[in-house]
């Protein structure tokens, strides 16, 4: 028993190193980063091919529409991991210079090409679910607004940049603040091949406990990792996703309540 | 090499096809096993969250905003490395059920507590009139009636427990992701990117496609016809 209290007391101690403290701030940072750059393309991706599936329904543009529905079915239907890989395999991407690597304040300019990997694979992936959402919003919108609209000489972008667009997004707030959820729990999918984020951070973290925890010699006798330092590492990230995805699930309830309540 | 085009690519995969197959009925069986759990912690969460116990109810919102709001991979993650490192051997498949079918029984559970709470309140008090208890009035009255709404939500869900099992890959599984990245990494079949992950998609669209076309359709469906009725009632007080 006692055995185990040392254990626990050399994994707790890990959190006060400023190497493990550093390495999961970091992970967090590019969490969110990684998930607000991916809301951003997405909810103007995932735009176009909501305008698209829902108007394109005449003439040669129905070809966008049979485009935008096979995108989404697709992207909706297979795992976001299938994904990643693809990013990661088959996705160009530009070469960046060093003083841009530096500016964002990393020491390699392949780092910045697994952040911009990452982005592409999670927006492919988002912007299909991102369209759906923004469907829903169209669909809430009444036609009669549409009818208003060219009665008052407004064209087909018009009407859609000035009118319902705005109503739409009005709509589907509470459900994109999920989905910012949702896109900050997928992006640990990007543990799977490379560590960037909080959740690969962690797993980084966990195979080289034994460096941290204190049961480190010599390069004779490289310590062990115990299971208390999985508890702890593990124990952070959850506590790290908790607190960011619970607050933004209260401001969805609260967004959400504020709508229901009758207007004064 | 390795693109969709190459034959010889297509010769591989074909020859190797076992692999995918196997992989396929992984994924199948612990989508299977995972629903089973998670529809069973769904209902039991779900009932609780509804019921009159106040300790129960916390109870119950801890564990949906706990499993809701971290990552799939991390749980499945923490409990493959917490046993490892306790010394318990289990196979991959089987934490994948546990924590797959936890998490997926959070989403269940919510589905559900929505389910009941669409019920109208005279239903429960009709019951109570009639001398039913809590468990025979939900298991005889509620729960029947709440299949209709809480289907479309949930077949969403199986899709989403299908397309998890994806995350077993981490932890060195043996679903179709790893068995997929496993061929197009492997020494003797590697290189075959292009139709392996072709044929990897293909069957998880295979799997998901159908349960999220009838979840669309049983919706719309719903939502008509409760238009219907919205507008039979008018017609009455009209």
């Amino acid at each position: 028993m006692s055995d185990l209290m040392t254990q626990l007391q050399g994994s707790l101690m890990m959190l006060g190193n400023s190497n493990v403290q550093v390495y999961l701030l970091k992970g967090t940072a590019f969490t969110l980063g990684i998930s607000l750059i991916t809301i951003l393309i997405s909810v103007f991706i995932g735009a176009l091919l909501a305008l698209a599936r829902n108007y394109c329904t005449s003439g040669p543009s129905r070809l966008v529409r049979r485009f935008s529905i096979i995108y989404i079915e697709l992207f909706r239907n297979t795992p976001l991991m299938l994904w990643v890989f693809a990013g990661f395999v088959l996705c160009p991407a530009p070469t960046f210079s060093k003083a841009f690597a530096t500016a964002l304040g990393f020491t390699s300019v392949a780092s910045v090409k697994t952040l911009f990997k990452a982005i592409v694979s999670l927006t492919l992936f988002t912007s299909a679910v991102m369209a759906e959402i923004i469907r829903g919003g169209l669909n809430a919108v009444p036609m009669g607004q549409f009818e208003a609209a060219r009665s008052q000489g407004f064209g087909m972008a018009r009407t859609m940049g000035f009118i319902v667009l705005p109503q739409a997004f009005r709509h589907i707030v509470p459900t994109m603040l999920s989905q910012m959820i949702t896109t900050i729990k997928d992006s640990s999918y990007m543990s799977g091949l490379v560590t960037i984020e909080l959740m690969g951070c962690t797993k980084l973290l966990i195979s080289k406990a034994n460096s941290y925890n204190g049961t480190w010699v010599d390069r004779f006798d490289r310590g062990t990792i115990h299971v208390t330092d999985v508890f702890v590492l593990f124990g952070a990230a959850f506590l790290i996703y908790f607190i960011i995805n619970f607050s933004l699930s209260c401001a969805v309830r609260a967004i959400k309540n504020r709508k229901t309540r009758p207007a004064a | 090499m390795g693109t969709i085009f190459d034959a010889s690519c297509w010769a591989i995969v074909w020859k190797y096809r076992a692999t995918f197959v196997n992989g396929f009925l992984n994924t199948l069986l612990t989508a299977a096993a995972g629903l089973v759990l998670a529809l069973v912690l769904g209902v039991v969460i779900g009932l609780c969250s509804t019921g009159e116990k106040k300790f129960l109810r916390i109870l119950a919102r801890i564990y949906v905003e706990f499993f809701q709001n971290t990552p799939v991979i991390l749980q499945v993650c923490f409990l493959y490395y917490a046993l490892a490192y306790s010394g318990v051997r289990v196979s991959v498949v089987t934490v994948g059920i546990i924590s797959l079918g936890v998490y997926t029984g959070a989403y269940m559970a919510e589905v559900i507590r929505a389910g009941i709470t669409a019920i109208p309140t005279g239903q429960f008090d009709a019951a109570l009139s009639q001398g039913f208890d809590r468990l025979q009035t939900m298991r005889l009255i509620i729960l029947p009636q709440t299949v209709k709404i809480i289907l479309p939500p949930m077949v969403n869900q199986m899709a989403n427990l299908i397309k998890n099992t994806s995350c077993l890959f981490i932890i060195g599984g043996a679903d179709l992701i790893a068995t997929t990245y496993n061929f197009v990494t492997g020494e003797s079949t590697g290189g075959a990117y292009g139709p392996a992950y072709l044929v990897g998609g293909l069957l998880f669209f295979c799997m998901c496609y159908p349960l999220s076309l009838m979840a669309s359709k049983w919706e719309a469906h719903l939502k008509q016809k409760s238009v219907q009725t919205n507008d039979d009632k008018k017609e009455v007080t009209a």
